[in-house]
């Protein structure tokens, strides 16, 4: 049986994590230094859930995904350039903090009301993706708060897997403790599933994709409203993990010799 | 492998430099007014438009002319050009290998003056070194404040982590490109009335053109340099200016030039140029920067600073005498790749981007006109303005600049003056041969250092290792070991990962090619091995080199290094490749 789905992605940007990162305290909160310097990237856990559905809706006939994201849209168009290629998709741009210091219930009624202002958004086809957890915030609250707003019972966190069965039922493998996962049926939408990594590779780019994508992408930018998001928590301080780097690049080196020198290094420090 | 795709447009552009923001941030204005424009996109090799490599300082004329009104506060780490020197570092440590007289001035400027001078700042720096009402700038930064304008603008495509593999050569008429082939899928054909090619210097669309087109008399590219350069946090208590320009001439080596501009934020980008016309065939740029970041007179600054990126570019310094044909049937050039870097002024960035206005400004007559894209027309509205422009004049007068360096450090700076002063009128005229032929073998360079059994024992132990040998025979030349801090002095690999934060986009094949095996093999020098800005390029068992593509930062320095020349090209292919430095500070 062929469902064309309605899969909905809610997806931030954080800064590049391969950039310079510092947190420094401003007098609006905390916040990373030069951030407007820094590129973004879709948050890795909301990229895994749009690439899961890029290819579940290329499986099922009739499907069509929207991405929905709270950023600068400066920021926003930026990663576009990147995922505008890999994914049919349709923009919901609000324009909002990216930073993971605000509060993640504004932030849920900010994707809430962006999602029910998708003309023709049917309940019975809605598949809602997020991502389990957030470079910048706890999105398992965000993507919770997301469902309960728009009245979503059926919640999965930690998603590793969907497949959908000849009847339509969903199934779902969500993680849980020592490797597990627990595998779970559901009837079929509306369902919201909170991506822990997936299984599915990132598409490549495709220049096609991006010609069509970017005719709306644009458009949906420059008419972003821009949500009322407040900072929320007080932070009392932020700071990154610490950590020594010692790096040496080799190939093709047994693991149990890795293993070992590893083990060598800890103990010596 | 499945049926090639195949898409159009109107017109494709190849890579995002300074070249083509000048193109299209002067095209897309005009495309808004034309009821129906046409669709224009840009392929750029980089994962992102800011991760290119470079930090200039640019008297930024063609900048200015796209932007009048631009507030360098706009544009993270800009800050217009303040105080400027151009400073001659003096030989701290006694290993720099400076010719004869420049030693004895030294020795006589240190009686005279001050036996622990390390450095003469030089009063009354010539005016076509100045760069006065520039900007000192990050590439990386420019180029994302450069793309978010022409995305806002709704009139053009830019898409990164794209790279192009060759031009569409159809009836000696170019009809668009090929992307690279990715994950076993043939790349895209994408069709297009004009190609606009800015890929740079190396890049592969740009010198496959050369090779079915030809050339023009007079075509040489035989002058090359690595550019290696650090992004660093500078300490607390720096009092340096934003603007602040430092040229630097002396060390580490007399061949190696350098330079430290001051960003906002207390940020400075540090540097070298690493000439083809330096003789030492262990040449590696990373560690010749280290030293020169130690000089006294700069690390009176940088001591206790950070490193935030790093990062290696191949820079061609042939100047007017690289152009290319500029135009054909379908294409234009523009930027690097165009010959129009001023070798004279040391200046790149505005002359990209003036060339990149020209040809918008050709292509919106012909657009108006209706006219196609045929050689004659790109001839008569794109070259002509570049023929008439201060490009054009000032390149002119560069051409000859710099080869008196061809026969030494002392000949080069009086030929370079000469020409400066005079306007061209008078040079030092030395026809530049490729790197091949002016590099030493490893044991005439250092014969006067190291016994030749000890390079022979050197070698064949770095041979087993699969090690370059530029570190050890350093410092068995004299040069002292890099005091690792953690901090900004970090191991080449360090520096990869934690400022030049490399990486390679799968599903792409090599892009560096060793095209006669039996020639590295026998090869006692392997420059590339040596220069190698990533190190990328290792020798294995047995002595070859092997590529490791993970490695790459694009700086494509061995495709001009390469000491086995056969048939007038090195040994060395460099073909369309994706990913490098993933740095947008740079």
């Amino acid at each position: 049986m062929n469902i064309p789905y309605q899969i909905v992605v809610c997806g931030g940007v954080v800064p590049d994590p391969l950039q310079t990162l510092e947190p420094i305290a401003t007098a609006n909160g905390p916040a990373l230094k030069n951030e407007l310097l820094l590129p973004h990237v879709l948050d890795p856990w909301s990229a895994h859930a749009l690439y899961e559905a890029a290819h579940l809706a290329r499986r099922s006939a009739g499907s069509k995904v929207w991405l929905v994201s709270v950023a600068p849209k400066t920021k926003l168009q930026q990663v576009m350039m990147t995922i505008g290629q890999r994914v049919p998709l349709e923009l919901v741009a609000i324009e909002g903090p990216a930073s993971g210091f605000t509060d993640a219930a504004d932030v849920a009624a900010a994707l809430a009301a962006g999602i029910e202002g998708i003309a023709g958004l049917d309940q019975s086809r809605l598949l809602l993706f997020g991502g389990w957890e957030s470079a910048s915030r706890a999105a398992g609250a965000t993507m919770q708060m997301v469902g309960e707003r728009l009245g979503i019972i059926d919640q999965f966190q930690g998603v590793d897997e969907l497949s959908v069965a000849d009847d339509g039922a969903l199934r779902i493998l969500e993680r849980i403790e020592g490797g597990q996962h627990q595998v779970s049926v559901c009837s079929g939408p509306p369902v919201l599933l909170g991506w822990a990594t997936g299984n599915l590779p990132e598409p490549p780019n495709h220049p096609q994709i991006g010609m069509q994508n970017m005719r709306a992408i644009m458009p949906a930018l420059q008419k972003a409203r821009t949500a009322q998001i407040s900072g929320g928590a007080r932070f009392e301080s932020v700071t990154l993990p610490k950590q020594q780097r010692a790096t040496r690049i080799v190939k093709d080196k047994p693991v149990e010799e890795i293993a070992r020198e590893i083990v060598t290094w800890v103990t010596a420090e | 492998m499945s049926e090639r795709p195949s898409m159009d447009v109107d017109i494709v552009c190849v890579g995002f430099g300074p070249a083509m923001g000048g193109f299209l941030t002067t095209l897309a204005p005009a495309l808004a007014e034309l009821p129906s424009p046409p669709q224009v996109v840009c392929y750029e090799r980089a994962d992102g438009l800011g991760f290119g490599v470079s930090g200039v300082a640019t008297r930024a004329r063609g900048i200015r002319q796209s932007f009048p009104n631009l507030d360098p506060a706009q544009i993270p780490m800009a800050a217009p050009v303040g105080e400027e020197k151009i400073v001659y570092l003096l030989d701290p440590i006694g290993a720099s290998r400076r010719p004869a007289s420049l030693r004895l001035a030294d020795r006589f400027t240190r009686r005279l003056a001050n036996r622990e001078l390390q450095a003469i700042e030089l009063p009354g720096s010539p005016e076509f070194l100045h760069k006065t009402g520039g900007l000192v700038l990050s590439i990386g930064q420019f180029n994302q404040f450069v793309g978010e304008q022409l995305m806002m603008s709704g009139a053009v495509q830019l898409w990164p982590g794209v790279p192009v593999a060759e031009p569409l050569i159809e009836d000696r008429r170019v009809v668009g490109v090929r992307l690279a082939e990715q994950n076993g899928q043939p790349g895209m054909d994408i069709r297009a009335a004009l190609t606009v090619i800015g890929d740079g210097p190396f890049g592969p669309v740009g010198r496959r053109i050369d090779e079915t087109f030809g050339v023009p008399g007079g075509f040489e590219r035989n002058e090359w340099a690595v550019g290696a350069k650090m992004v660093i946090d500078l300490p607390e208590g720096v009092a340096l200016e934003p603007g602040t320009v430092f040229h630097t001439i002396g060390y580490p080596e007399p061949e190696i030039f350098g330079f430290l501009y001051v960003h906002p934020e207390r940020m400075v980008s540090a540097g070298i140029f690493v000439p083809s016309w330096f003789a030492n065939p262990v040449r590696t740029s990373y560690r010749y920067l280290q030293h020169f970041i130690q000089h006294p007179y700069l690390w009176r600054y940088l001591k206790g600073g950070r490193l935030r990126s790093w990062g290696a570019k191949s820079l061609l310094e042939s100047g007017r005498r690289g152009e290319p044909w500029l135009v054909g049937d379908g294409y234009a050039r523009i930027g690097e790749g165009s010959g129009s870097t001023n070798m004279l002024t040391g200046s790149g960035v505005d002359e990209a981007w003036t060339t990149g206005i020209q040809l918008a400004q050709g292509v919106i007559e012909l657009l108006g006109e209706r006219a196609p894209f045929t050689s004659e027309n790109l001839e008569r509205t794109y070259v002509a303005r570049r023929r008439e422009s201060w490009v054009e004049r000032e390149g002119r007068i560069a051409e000859n600049a710099r080869d008196g360096f061809q026969s030494g450090f002392l000949k080069g700076m009086i030929g370079m003056g000469l020409a400066g002063i005079t306007k061209g009128w008078f040079t030092i005229h030395q026809e530049p041969r490729p790197a091949a032929e002016t590099l030493s073998s490893i044991e005439a360079y250092f014969s006067d250092r190291v016994p030749l059994k000890e390079i022979e024992t050197i070698r064949e132990q770095c041979r087993a290792t699969g090690a370059p040998l530029h570190d050890v025979l350093m410092e068995r030349s004299g040069w002292p070991p890099i005091p690792y801090d953690g901090q900004l002095l970090v191991t080449h690999q360090d520096a990869l990962l934690v400022g030049g934060k490399v990486q390679a986009t799968p599903g792409f094949a090599d892009h560096v090619e060793f095209l006669r095996r039996e020639l590295c093999e026998t090869c006692l020098t392997q420059v590339c091995v040596e220069m190698c800005s990533g190190e990328a390029i290792t020798r294995k068992e047995g002595g070859a080199p092997v590529f490791d593509r993970e490695k790459c930062v694009h700086c494509g320095a061995c495709l001009w290094n390469c000491s086995r020349a056969v048939d007038g090209r090195t040994n060395i292919e460099f073909r369309a490749g994706a990913g490098g430095l993933h740095s947008a500070e740079n």
